[in-house]
């Protein structure tokens, strides 16, 4: 047992942090800092920054443009870029629909949708959610039916994060409406501009407009879009909502918020003196900080076991609890961070959002801190609830 | 970075669990705990024949030259068996006292002694009003030609009331909390002047109120500089603490697995109440703690000897204080899913709970360790 890392991955880490220094923007790590994280020019900009170095999509196999990088590396640049802080990878591209599509897709499928989504030419958005399918995704109703050469689709998604700017839409769509409701679903691939959708945008709590509603009527998709065999979308949901065990804690994201948090609690005053001297403050700030660091090292024996088993072993029984303890964590930080403004948290600050004129409303860094907060509560409902996280742990690892 | 054991890390562990498997079931602990001493000193005699009294010293004193991943695996061992045997006063805490303090004469002396199970120690150290504030002592220390004489009471001494000899701190010089002019002395049980009050703990293991009358000891009691001990303390608690650590986690991980037998076999209302959602998440809380208490386990274990005592009390601090916090999550939901069955004293359950529960109480709770963290600046700087 040893929990130093080699001298190796240290000269990786400062590799991936010079490379950082030199290529990120200016400007735009000082609005990841300030908390604008859904900014599209700036998420487009280092993905290609990134496509132009080869390190877009660092997990894929090397044949699709991975680095071949071991699970520890990935690690490390994964946490180098949260704490930079870097805009992160758009997830529906390079963490979900891409490794369905270089795992289960055709020749032809790979050929052309790997590289324009390792280059975020293509923005991708993801359709499974539907208003009566939520945590029991497989009651989804949105119907394919086959009509000649392509699939008619009808039906609705909801809750489909920025798709106001997608090309592409991945979604699970009921082609066999007698199978039982895991057999009937299949995996298609539809372009946004296919006649017949519609994108409605839904207003946040914090006052943003993140998802939105998509609508099909009558949305005719080739049958070539179809991933793997039709009927069998379930499993590829399954294997896309597991895949993802390297980045769903994002231990560095809540390290850089926590190191802002204590350099923004120095300038804050409470009671006459920093709020970051305040001993209330500070131990709930501490006891955030412990439930990282555990967090971190849970992490880090997931990544461990990986990199010694390959990534095709069983994962480490840990690893379900990452995205319990990561989203209950990232939440804390937002809440902190809310405290830390103290009044200053209340005015809305709509510039933000609208993109008018107005001089901005000071101090301008606590715009984020309330509307973080509240945007923030989503991250124990996707991706399968937190209710439901426990739900698969007691009958996956405990066996109830 | 991995977190493997080596081949003969492994085949310690196995070793140690297959011994504990036969020797310290449940009702044979019980028995243990019925006779009037409170451990076995047959058991005390096969650690020794296993050489776990010897595994934290080098090779150099006559150990076997350990890491503090073999404690760990000693201490998570008999955390899941609740062994009562003083190992954790004498080899952990005391042997840290002795390989970080003593001198080439006093490891000479000592180490042997140890490593073959002759002699136990324990760490007396807490005071009435000290809390868990190693710098509180009121214990004096004056000297007396060459040697030195102490007076002072120490309580919930682990172990002292089976220990041969006493780690004591004691004020050479300044005031009752100051971090100067405190010293550590080995004391003889024995020795005039020592007056033991031997008691049990909640938790079953042995404990003391040790008075100390005037006692001579000699030049060659003082372990490091009889001024500076403050710093000897601290990194030997550091090291007691990790050690308790890992034994947490031996518990919380029995008890869980306890917990989670019951909710299987347990009917009511026609089906196992491992049916019930709200009863399957306590249960997941207590596994999601009992995961996070390893990963700090690890952490402690990985910085118990460090050099750096400033990394080193982070880390402790952060470890102590989670699993402060999860040991009283999983302990307090352990009891509550076995329902009147947890409650009682001829089930195993209620002693988990009152193992880690006295772990949190030992060399500072949850809220202790927490606040000292964050007095010192918490655990993540900006980059």
């Amino acid at each position: 047992m040893d929990l130093r890392y080699s001298k190796e991955e240290q000269a990786f880490r400062d590799e991936v942090r010079t490379f950082l220094a030199e290529n990120l923007p200016e400007d735009i790590r000082r609005r990841m800092i300030d908390g604008d994280y859904g900014n599209k020019d700036d998420l487009v900009t280092w993905s290609r920054i990134l496509n132009a170095k080869g390190w877009a999509v660092p997990h894929w196999p090397k044949e699709y443009g991975g680095t071949g990088w071991d699970p520890m590396r990935q690690y490390i640049f994964l946490e180098e870029t949260q704490k930079w802080p870097a805009p992160q990878p758009l997830p529906f591209g390079v963490n979900m629909v891409g490794p369905v599509i270089y795992t289960f897709g055709n020749e032809a499928q790979k050929a052309h949708y790997l590289p324009r989504i390792a280059n975020l030419d293509d923005w991708w958005c993801q359709g499974f959610s539907e208003p009566g399918a939520g945590s029991d995704l497989a009651s989804l109703r949105t119907r394919a039916v086959r009509d000649g050469d392509h699939y008619v689709v009808n039906g609705q998604k909801t809750w489909t994060t920025l798709a106001q700017y997608a090309d592409w839409i991945f979604c699970l769509v009921r082609t066999d409406a007698q199978a039982k409701k895991q057999e009937g679903i299949s995996f298609l691939l539809i372009d946004m501009k296919t006649p017949g959708i519609e994108v409605r945008p839904i207003v946040t709590i914090d006052g943003g407009r993140e998802i939105n509603e998509v609508f099909f009527t009558d949305v005719r998709v080739p049958a070539e879009n179809l991933v793997g065999e039709e009927n069998r979308g379930w499993d590829y949901a399954k294997f896309l909502l597991g895949n993802e065990r390297t980045n769903i804690a994002r231990v560095g994201v809540s390290k850089q918020r926590i190191a802002r948090i204590r350099e923004l609690a120095s300038l804050e005053f409470s009671g006459g003196r920093p709020l970051i001297e305040d001993e209330r403050f500070r131990e709930k700030l501490a006891a955030v900080e412990i439930e990282l660091k555990a967090l971190e090292l849970t992490q880090l024996r997931v990544v461990a076991a990986d990199a010694r088993r390959g990534k095709t072993g069983r994962p480490d029984p840990a690893s379900s609890i990452l995205k319990i303890k990561g989203s209950e964590i990232q939440q804390a930080t937002t809440h902190l961070m809310m405290q830390v403004m103290g009044p200053h948290a209340l005015p809305y600050h709509s510039h933000d959002f609208d993109g008018t004129n107005e001089p901005p409303i000071e101090p301008d860094y606590a715009g984020s801190a309330a509307p973080h907060y509240f945007n923030y509560r989503k991250v124990s409902i996707y991706g399968g609830s937190n209710e439901i996280q426990k739900n698969i742990i007691a009958k996956a690892v405990l066996g109830l | 970075m991995d977190f493997d054991l080596t081949e003969e890390q492994s085949i310690l562990k196995d070793s140690l669990d297959r011994l504990l498997n036969e020797h310290y079931g449940f009702e044979q602990r019980r028995r243990i705990m019925a006779a009037p001493e409170g451990f076995s000193a047959e058991m005390w005699s096969r650690y020794a024949e296993m050489g776990l009294m010897a595994l934290p010293f080098s090779e150099e004193d006559g150990g076997l030259g350990g890491t503090p991943v073999e404690t760990m695996i000693v201490m998570e061992a008999f955390g899941k068996v609740l062994a009562l045997e003083p190992y954790w006063p004498t080899v952990v805490l005391g042997g840290a006292l002795i390989r970080f303090g003593g001198d080439d004469a006093q490891r000479a002396e000592l180490v042997p002694a140890v490593a073959e199970g002759a002699l136990k120690l324990a760490f007396a150290q807490g005071e009435r009003n000290s809390r868990w504030d190693l710098n509180h002592v009121e214990t004096s220390a004056t000297k007396d030609g060459a040697g030195w004489r102490i007076s002072g009471r120490k309580f919930a001494v682990l172990g002292g009331d089976s220990a041969d000899r006493f780690f004591v701190t004691a004020r050479t010089a300044g005031s009752a909390r100051d971090d100067g002019g405190i010293g550590v002395f080995l004391v003889d049980a024995k020795a005039k002047g020592v007056s033991v009050r031997g008691y049990r703990m909640q938790d079953g293991q042995g404990g003391a109120e040790v008075t100390f009358d005037n006692v001579p000891v000699g030049a060659d009691a003082v372990f490091g500089d009889p001024e500076g001990g403050l710093a000897l303390a601290r990194r030997a608690v550091d090291a007691g603490i990790a050690a308790l650590c890992a034994e947490a986690v031996g518990a919380m991980g029995a008890m869980h697995a306890l917990t989670v037998d019951y909710l299987k076999v347990r009917k009511q209302f026609g089906v196992a109440i491992g049916q019930f959602q709200v009863l399957q998440h306590k249960a997941v809380d207590m596994f999601v703690a009992t995961e996070q208490a390893r990963s700090m386990a690890f952490y402690a274990t990985s910085m118990a000897d460090s050099d750096d005592a400033a990394e080193r009390a982070a880390a402790i601090h952060a470890a102590k204080a989670e699993i402060g916090r999860g040991g009283r999550l999983c302990g307090e939901n352990a009891v509550q899913l076995h329902g009147g069955v947890g409650m009682t004293d001829e089930y195993a359950v209620g002693h988990y709970f009152k193992r880690v529960t006295a772990i949190d109480m030992t060399f500072g709770d949850a809220d202790h360790h927490l606040r000292a963290l964050a007095a010192r600046g918490g655990l993540f700087q900006a980059a």
